[in-house]
């Protein structure tokens, strides 16, 4: 798999990115928010967590406007598959290629621990190996990072969310049960990732870059990786 | 053309839980203050706008709003302009 992963003013995972994605063998570019082009042959962009520009005026809103976003935008508008993680589902809500925003957490605290994760739809690009079923739906263990990921959006928007299955993922306990209680700050329905309407897009808050190896605590973050590079290779595959 | 100074007031919207402003009322009923309530906590923005007219630069402004000072996802705002003190520019 080929896979780009932005470097914005002020990300702070890019690095962690670009060795996770990387893992399988995958190449991985570095990308600059400079860059009016991306390399050609890219299966996969991926938009770092961090604090692009400061998070000066709202989480995102000035990356949203960086010269290497025309790009991303007009990729994902090609089919090409976009993952954003943290400041990157920020920065992908801000730029409209996801419904919804990030806001404040619910007790205006930073938070930054290990959360549960359900996998509530196994048919996208970054879940297709997880082996999540809606009888046994698979449960990650990724650690979150933010001040503000409350996911809030409009009622029809949510409806639709929920109606088309693209709640990708859900704060849950350990043993998948969605509750107030595994809700870390406060987002709508326990929504932690969403995918948009064709479903190449995809913003998570949750770090799976930082969950690559049983060493660093979990090794979960992984399975959308390798979900990914398996996606690639089938529809690889299929075209040739 | 003239220079006017833009007041621009962002608050989250209506519909959403301004976490903020609720716990500063909490503190406020703490502090013996219990007639207060309803406290919202948003952003003030100012900027400084050339425009031929107030209507002009009114417009100018809304769209700054809607493009980049906003985000209507989440936030309402409003807008006063004032001819700027320091007077007419060529």
């Amino acid at each position: 798999m080929n896979v780009g992963v932005v470097t914005f003013p002020g990300s702070n995972c890019d690095a962690d990115a670009r060795w996770a994605a990387g893992l399988d063998g995958s190449t991985v570019h570095k990308l600059w928010h400079k860059d009016t082009s991306l390399p050609t042959g890219l299966d996969l962009v991926i938009l770092p967590g961090g604090f692009s520009y400061g998070d000066y005026l709202r989480t995102g809103a000035i990356a949203r406007f960086s010269p290497i976003m025309n790009e991303v935008i007009s990729f994902a508008n090609r089919g090409g598959l976009v993952m954003g993680i943290c400041n990157g589902f920020q920065i992908l809500c801000e730029a409209g290629l996801l419904p919804g925003a990030l806001i404040r957490n619910s007790d205006l605290s930073f938070i930054c621990k290990d959360v549960y994760l359900r996998v509530e739809n196994d048919s996208t690009p970054f879940t297709i190996s997880t082996g999540s079923s809606s009888q046994q739906p698979t449960v990650l263990r990724i650690p979150i990072a933010h001040g503000e990921g409350r996911y809030t959006t409009s009622d029809a928007d949510l409806r639709r969310l929920e109606d088309t299955g693209r709640v990708v993922f859900r704060y849950c306990d350990p043993d998948g049960t969605v509750s107030e209680t595994s809700n870390p700050n406060g987002s709508m329905k326990n929504i932690a990732g969403i995918v948009n309407d064709s479903g190449n897009v995809l913003g998570m808050m949750p770090h799976p870059e930082r969950a690559a190896n049983d060493l660093i605590g979990s090794a979960d973050g992984l399975t959308i990786f390798r979900s990914l590079a398996a996606f690639v290779e089938r529809t690889t595959a299929a075209t040739v | 053309m003239k220079t006017y100074t833009a007041h621009v007031t962002v608050t989250l919207r209506r519909s959403i839980l301004d976490v903020q402003g609720k716990t500063v009322e909490h503190a406020l009923h703490s502090l013996h203050m219990p007639s207060l309530t309803n406290v919202r906590i948003g952003k003030h923005i100012e900027v400084d706008v050339m425009a031929p007219d107030s209507e002009t630069a009114q417009q100018l402004i809304d769209d700054a709003c809607q493009k980049l000072l906003t985000n209507p996802v989440m936030e309402d705002y409003s807008i006063s302009i004032t001819e700027s003190s320091t007077g007419v520019t060529a």
